[in-house]
């Protein structure tokens, strides 16, 4: 199943299958560690559309809501 | 002189390697941005002295932001590149690394953060990094010194080498080729500290996190604050200072030029520190039994929450509000640094991307965000008086903070950016580099604070002998008691205030103001213009045209302001 960043709950994890955006703005989620093929995990979300933080390798990262819906994943289970 | 280049991703910890390898004091603390200026230090190697430079953390070498262009800028100067990395990130880091490499210049590795990746269960084969690299790699621990003397060594035995040029995505490709041959990650179980680390970014109980460390710190400040005030800084004035200024007084005559200049003016026939308004006399006072305390206060707060990690996990929980007056959840890190003093928090404004947001955050700051000199000269003046009244004070520039970013927001074109920020871990700050900060910051403090809150003192004796003052005080008499409602000596303090903010709150002090007058006039000295010092930063970062607009900007709400506040607060106050 693919979902979007904003998507996936607290706890769960995916695997990034595509960054939608220019060149830029996959740079910019590249050096964040936010890569094609990387594992997410989400860790929390803020209220009302506000920044999703998840985690990648060893750093947690906080991104906006309208940047995140454009990470997709593919959830999966261990 | 060579010119050595500390680079790195933000908050991995360069500028501890700067301050180990120079001795150079620097701020550090763990989120990222920290260094927002360049600063250079000096290296001693064998015979040779070395320049050392601390480059502002950038994620690659690409030219798409500030940031960046000015590390890509930097790097034509140097001569030799230690690249710091965070161990605990070496795949993140590996990028930037390999951008370096393929530059022409010498570059060495430094593994920071070693110990940490120690507990995380992470293994670095540091040999097998070296070979692949084809640099040296020293793992350290900057924050301990651990690592710090094998660097030394090793600088000497850097030389440029030739690395192939690669494309974005064959980049990563080889940085994941060399992190599956060089790290290997044992599981471990959540430690502690990240479980506190991810309870205080859920907003459930995240938020109730926020409001305990804000409570806790806010009573911390004011109890360390007011301990030192009357235990400490006041017997030591009352009963030591006072006596022999006492017989300096006589000495001098009790009245004259050079006595109310040096002693002041005596106030039933006694020195009062608060109101003789002499040089000896409240001119130390002031700078150290008023504010000193609440500056050693703040700063031991602040340090501690910046060096466990606590800043950015803040940001993020505020970003939707910040987000309502055109900024971003970061914002809120040169407006904290703006409450200990203006001036860093002026520097932190470059935290932020754009030309709007950068006007927007640091007119809010200059407005309503009082440096902690001023607020403990408001707690201390109108403190006297009543807490209800220091309490109106910060309820009307809180409420002002709001509404006017608010407004900017609305009328200014643009969008606030959203936020991406990396969160750092949670670190046990290390007491030995905290007291080290905490004695930096102080210490600027008074060396900036004394000269200057003599120089007003002096400057504003002598326009009192002149008769400027006078002079002055009719011709905005229609202003302030007209708008303002406040007898035309307060044009005494509205002056100082340009040089400091403490000095001209502590001038209210002799002009028997009624607590309505002291208010109001508190309230107005903190918005109509930031010191000279701030003003200088801001005319820098946000240039001359925005400067003078964000000025214009500061002078009408005072204005408004402060009729505003006679209008409507009662005259029996």
């Amino acid at each position: 199943m693919v979902l979007d960043l904003t998507q996936l709950k607290p706890g769960e994890k995916g695997i990034v299958v595509e960054i939608q955006g220019g060149a830029g703005f996959i740079r910019r989620m590249q050096c964040m560690g936010i890569r094609e093929g990387k594992r997410v995990s989400k860790i929390s979300a803020q209220f009302l559309r506000g920044p999703q933080i998840i985690r990648i390798d060893n750093s947690q990262i906080a991104i906006g809501f309208g940047m995140a819906k454009r990470v997709l994943v593919e959830v999966f289970k261990d | 002189m060579r010119k050595i280049l500390l680079i790195g991703n933000p908050n991995v910890g360069k500028s501890a390697v700067f301050s180990r390898l120079t001795g150079a004091r620097v701020t550090i603390a763990n989120y990222p941005g920290t260094t927002v200026e360049f600063t250079q230090g000096f290296l001693r190697l064998g015979d040779e002295k070395a320049a050392v430079v601390d480059v502002p953390g950038t994620y690659s070498l690409h030219p798409t932001s500030k940031a960046e262009e000015v590390a890509v800028e930097m790097l034509k100067s140097g001569n030799l590149v230690i690249n710091v990395i965070d161990a605990t990130n070496l795949e993140r880091n590996l990028y930037l690394s390999l951008q370096l490499l393929e530059r022409d210049i010498p570059v060495i590795v430094v593994l920071n953060i070693w110990d940490d990746a120690k507990h995380k269960g992470i293994d670095i084969d540091v040999k097998k990094l070296e070979q692949l690299l084809g640099v040296p790699v020293v793992p350290t621990c900057a924050l301990t010194g651990e690592g710090i003397h094998e660097l030394i060594v090793r600088l000497q035995e850097v030389k440029s080498i030739s690395y192939p040029a690669r494309s974005d995505m064959q980049r990563w490709q080889e940085v994941g080729r060399i992190v599956e041959q060089v790290q290997k990650i044992h599981h471990k179980h959540h430690s502690l500290l990240e479980n506190l680390a991810d309870l205080s970014i859920k907003p459930l109980t995240g938020l109730p996190i926020a409001a305990i460390v804000i409570y806790i710190s806010f009573q911390i400040i004011r109890k360390v604050g007011e301990g030192l005030i009357s235990y400490v800084f006041e017997p030591l004035f009352d009963n030591l200072w006072l006596p022999l200024m006492a017989k300096f007084s006589l000495f001098l005559g009790t009245h004259g030029f050079l006595h109310d200049i040096l002693i002041g003016r005596l106030i039933n026939g006694e020195i009062d520190f608060g109101q003789s308004f002499g040089l000896l006399t409240t001119g130390l006072f002031v700078p150290f039994a008023m504010v000193l305390p609440y500056i050693f206060s703040f700063y031991l707060v602040l340090g501690l929450l910046e060096d466990f990690g606590y800043l950015p996990r803040l940001a993020v929980l505020v970003d939707n509000i910040m987000h309502h007056l055109g900024l971003h959840g970061y914002a809120i890190i040169p407006m904290i640094l703006g409450l200990g003093c203006n001036v860093p928090g002026a520097l932190a404004t470059r935290l932020l991307e754009g030309r709007r947001e950068k006007f927007i955050a640091a007119t809010l700051m200059a407005i309503a965000v009082p440096c902690m000199a001023q607020i403990a000269m408001i707690v201390g003046l109108v403190g006297e008086r009543g807490g209800q009244f220091v309490a109106i004070i910060f309820i009307v520039l809180a409420l002002l903070w709001f509404t006017l970013g608010m407004i900017f927001h609305h009328i200014l074109r643009g969008e606030s950016p959203a936020l991406t920020l990396e969160i750092p871990p949670y670190r046990m700050p290390q007491i030995l580099s905290t007291v080290k900060k905490l004695r930096m910051r102080t210490e600027a403090f008074l060396i900036s604070a004394v000269p200057y809150v003599l120089l007003g003192i002096l400057i504003i004796n002598i326009l009192y002998t002149l008769k400027i003052i006078d002079f002055l005080a009719t011709v905005f008499s229609p202003v302030l008691s007209g708008f303002w409602g406040l007898p035309s000596e307060v044009i005494s303090a509205l002056l100082v205030g340009f040089l400091r903010k403490d000095v001209a709150i502590g001038m209210l002090g002799p002009l028997n103001l009624t607590t309505k007058q002291l208010v109001i006039s508190s309230t107005i000295l903190a918005i109509y213009f930031p010191c000279v010092a701030t003003f200088i930063i801001l005319v820098k970062e946000l240039g001359v045209k925005d400067m003078l607009k964000s000025a214009l900007v500061m002078l009408f709400v005072a204005l408004f302001v402060g009729a505003l506040l006679n209008l409507i607060l009662p005259a029996y106050l």
